[in-house]
């Protein structure tokens, strides 16, 4: 037979992992019995897949196998009352093409990993483990930081949904609004958190970004009547579209208007484009669409010179309504320099400087820096270079600064 | 699931009263809970400067004098209900008034 096992297994692991994991935790309420079955089941799959041949339908395959081991070790486990009924319920198999409550188990599994009575970093780890299936030495890679660190880590984040009472469920409707806004700030800290390792030193991470525009395919599915989870799908896809122009041959950071437009992904621009229309289409904007809308802007501009800065401008401002932060100002400032020229930028960083917001971010110096060195004021463009290299956090970034001080001509 | 309330708050805004902030203040979020029996107990406390702690080390114990913590931030009464789990138990907590100013620390019994 020419059917590559390996590939299929991993494909099924790819689509059925969070939701095998997500229905045994709702009908044992046992997450790490629930982690186990979905391994064993996986691992059964791989030895018998290639001596059987691959079942007609892998992910029912799984499911069953899954369950069936979760019958086996709770029977083993115990047989107190409690649990014999519990086994009942596990045993009692679903239709598998019961999508509402397949695809309910998937959300209450996102929304209790991204539950806030967790640590930010607690959500983060479970969401990788359990949600996205790595396993705990990837999620410790995804982290930086060791594998028993993770490890320790994620069975307090268990012990503390089972101990403090979080709900394994949707929140009501009156929480559901700031907590889908949780799991999309948890997810797009994971996209971040890869966006800003694709290089140098920290190529060795997994890919993160990959795993968290999947989590928003998932959650946008999941959630068809919330614009949202699309807004932050299309930014994702968006800015993963310039993934390959971001760094030169010897992966030194390229900025945005340097950029090789050619080698933007187009697939991945068009359906970011095509997914933020149709959130749009709902007539609720929050921030991630705002910003997907910004994204977008760059994403469709031919050439860095064309981009609508006036229009990015705009855009900025109405983010800074919805979603008030230093950050969104400086960014704004940009537009501004690029549209009205960067004695107009450059009032705006000072204003924003005054505030006192943005101390010890990289970027207010940096960007002051690029501001003076356009208005041909060097001297002072290097300085704020040197306050930049200082404050910024990676390799990359410190680079990229050195090499800009360094084209300053005195 | 019984779940205690810790209700804190600026210790300036406790410090001065002798019979406790606000006692004969009507309380309808108390009221309500205590008519829907979620509510089993609650009170307002005393002050850190008459508060204990005990701790025992080594066989031996230990009195303090003050509050638990060294914190602006001071436990100035409690609640305990009795709900289905913590999304609920934060919902009422978040409507108790002293939720607008102070915080409340939510703690699950064991059990």
């Amino acid at each position: 037979m020419s059917v590559d096992v390996d590939a299929v297994v991993a494909a099924t692991f790819r689509s059925e992992w969070s939701r095998v994991v997500a229905t045994l935790i709702r009908v044992t309420g046992d997450w790490d019995l629930a982690e186990e079955c979905a391994q064993d089941a996986f691992a059964q799959a791989l030895a018998r897949w290639s001596v059987d041949g691959v079942p007609g339908r892998p992910g029912a395959w799984i499911v069953t196998t899954a369950r069936n081991r979760a019958v086996d070790r709770l029977r083993r486990r115990s047989v107190e009352s409690a649990k014999l009924r519990q086994i009942a319920v596990v045993a009692e198999p679903v239709a598998d093409d019961d999508p509402g409550g397949v695809a309910d188990d998937r959300l209450r599994l996102l929304f209790t990993c991204c539950h806030p009575a967790l640590s930010l970093e607690a959500r983060v780890a479970l969401t990788l483990r359990t949600v996205a299936g790595l396993s705990t030495a990837e999620v410790a890679r995804g982290c930086l930081v060791s594998e028993a660190t993770m490890a320790k880590r994620l069975v307090r984040a268990k012990g503390k949904i089972r101990n403090a009472r979080i709900p394994y469920r949707m929140p009501s409707a009156d929480q559901l609004p700031t907590r889908t806004s949780g799991v999309l700030a948890v997810l797009y800290l994971l996209f971040n958190e890869g966006y800003a390792a694709t290089s140098g030193a920290d190529r060795v991470r997994v890919d993160l970004c990959g795993e968290a525009i999947r989590l928003a395919r998932l959650l946008a599915r999941l959630m068809p009547g919330e614009p949202e989870p699309r807004g932050l799908l299309a930014l994702m896809l968006l800015h993963h579209s310039r993934r390959d122009a971001r760094t030169d041959a010897t992966g030194g950071l390229v900025t945005l208007e340097e950029q090789d437009r050619t080698r933007w992904r187009r697939a991945d621009i068009d359906e970011g484009v095509a997914v933020l229309e149709s959130a749009l289409d709902h007539g609720s904007v929050g921030p991630y669409q705002l910003q997907a809308l910004i994204a977008a802007c760059h994403a469709t501009a031919e050439t860095a010179r064309s981009t609508d800065w006036a229009g990015i401008a705009r855009l900025y401002r109405r983010l800074a309504v919805v979603l008030p932060s230093p950050v969104v100002a400086l960014n704004h400032a940009v537009a501004v320099a690029m549209s009205e020229g960067p004695a107009a930028g450059l009032t705006l960083v000072e204003e924003l400087a005054a505030d006192g917001g943005l101390v010890g971010y990289h970027l207010l110096p940096a960007t002051r820096a690029d501001l003076l060195r356009r208005l041909g004021r060097h001297a002072e463009a290097a300085a704020e270079y040197l306050s930049a290299i200082e404050l910024a956090d990676t390799d990359d970034v410190r680079d990229f600064l050195r090499r800009r001080l360094t084209d300053l001509t005195p | 699931m019984k779940f205690m309330l810790f209700v804190c708050a600026d210790a300036a805004v406790v410090d001065n009263d002798s019979d406790g902030p606000g006692a004969d203040e009507p309380m309808p979020w108390a009221d309500e809970l205590d008519a829907a029996g979620i509510r089993l107990d609650g009170d307002q406390l005393r002050p850190p400067r008459d508060a204990t702690t005990v701790r025992v080390r080594g066989g031996e114990v230990l009195l303090g004098d003050g509050p638990f913590a060294e914190t602006k931030e001071v436990i100035v009464g409690y609640d305990v209900i009795d709900c289905a789990d913590l999304d609920e138990a934060i919902a009422i907590a978040a409507r108790h008034p002293v939720a607008q100013f102070g915080l409340l620390e939510i703690r699950p019994f064991y059990g």
